[in-house]
């Protein structure tokens, strides 16, 4: 009974208490940009939920095959590969998705989430806890996409999933451009901890220690170098 | 020569890569609380993107040749990091001054959304190779002024942080300035067709 819990602790983990968007401030770019609709943003979320839970199992597997050295090159070349399948599917079952999401599909090998998951959880985990991670996670991501397009789509156009609800008249363009897209990823944020009393939000500013490459992107003497001349001007 | 400079006004100011296309957002709002890293931050990027487009438009044609134009996302991933690579290990030697003032950001950058998606972007406008390189030149600076901009409203603190309510306290402010800073640039919509 123990271990089912733990099973389902952590499948709940990445919807909830560590929701990629909402709480690690990851995938910012994907979330903007493919949230000004339902559809769109559920479609986008779905896609990288596709390619998280497979790249987690197979890198679950190779964990122990994969040289420490060339882990972020294997990770991506996995990721890419799975990326490209996704692509082929939407392309091939849902036309009118793949042409309105466009150029994010193939940035999904660039999404932070899913290389961040890969360095965070699959190289250290076993093949079942790392897909219930996949699994976990990618429904966050997705949750949050859906919540924003829905916000977005609703006062933006008037409607949900294509329904009118809202007479044309009395839309807000701006929710469905570019600069609606932060406001209301601001707005969210701004809620949660409201609800939470500044509780939940574990990234509590943008910096560089957000980003999930942050301990492995310095290949060489990189960071050190930054962090001394940080240190310096501190 | 007109349409090179449409083609790089209209993605530095109408679909500027940061602030309307949403590419790269996750380093704009993580540099860009330092301007002394925003502009290296910028300056690198201008340079990757180059180099990137360099390489990528001729790849492209290339697998266009032997019809494997659907491998574009796995060859252009992996171009762009292996490249990333060699020109650091470039610069660490022949020329260590510029290796200072971007080395540290190139690493940074090999998974960048914007560098990618200007090449990817690139390819699916049907650019010529002149007209590409531009665009990406243009993207790069276009990603340098947002940044440049940012990081002077998040630097001088231009809101105060006294006047604003608990929940908005740091990011969802600073979501909230690039609202704003997204809708100044709003008004360069539809200034070249």
């Amino acid at each position: 009974m123990e271990k089912k819990n733990n099973k389902l602790a952590i499948l709940l983990n990445g919807i909830i208490k560590e929701n990629p968007v909402l709480v690690l401030l990851l995938g910012t770019c994907p979330a903007l940009a493919t949230s000004s609709s339902v559809a769109n943003g559920v479609g986008m979320g779905l896609s990288a939920t596709a390619v998280l839970i497979c790249s987690n199992i197979v890198i679950s597997i190779l964990r122990n095959v994969i040289p420490d050295k060339v882990r972020i090159p294997c990770y991506i070349v996995i990721i890419a590969g799975f990326v490209t399948v996704v692509q082929f599917v939407l392309q091939a079952y849902v036309p009118s998705l793949y042409a309105s999401l466009g150029l994010f599909i193939p940035l999904i090998v660039v999404n932070c989430v899913i290389l961040g998951r890969a360095e965070a959880f699959a190289n250290k985990n076993n093949v079942i806890d790392s897909a219930l991670d996949g699994i976990g996670i990618g429904l966050g991501f997705t949750l949050a996409l859906g919540a924003m397009g829905a916000i977005r789509e609703l006062f933006g156009a008037g409607t949900l999933l294509g329904i009118t609800i809202i007479p044309e008249q009395f839309t807000i363009g701006f929710f469905g451009l570019a600069p609606g897209g932060f406001f209301v990823y601001g707005i969210l944020i701004a809620l949660l901890n409201a609800a939470t009393k500044g509780k939940a939000l574990k990234a509590k500013s943008f910096s560089c220690g957000v980003c999930p490459m942050y301990n492995s992107c310095n290949v060489a003497e990189a960071n050190e170098e930054y962090l001394e001349k940080k240190g310096a001007e501190a | 020569m007109v349409n090179l400079i449409v083609i790089f006004m209209a993605v530095v100011l109408v679909n500027n890569f940061l602030l309307s296309q949403f590419l790269g957002v996750c380093s704009f709002l993580g540099v860009s609380n330092k301007m002394s890293s925003s502009v290296g931050m910028g300056g690198a990027v201008i340079f990757v993107m180059f180099i990137a487009e360099l390489v990528t438009w001729p790849i492209q044609q290339l697998l266009n040749k032997f019809e494997i134009g659907y491998l574009q996302t796995v060859v252009f991933i992996l171009v762009i990091a292996s490249l990333v690579q060699f020109v650091e290990m470039f610069m660490k030697k022949f020329l260590p001054a510029l290796q200072k003032a971007l080395g540290i950001f190139l690493p940074l950058i090999t998974t960048n959304c914007a560098i990618l998606g200007a090449t990817i972007n690139a390819i699916n406008y049907d650019y010529t190779y002149l007209q590409s390189i531009v665009y990406a030149v243009g993207a790069g600076v276009g990603y340098m002024v947002a940044m440049v901009l940012f990081a002077g409203v998040r630097e001088e603190k231009l809101w105060d942080e006294s006047g604003v309510p608990t929940p908005f306290k740091g990011v969802p402010m600073v979501l909230i300035s690039a609202t704003i800073l997204s809708l100044s640039f709003m008004g360069f919509t539809g200034l070249f067709q």
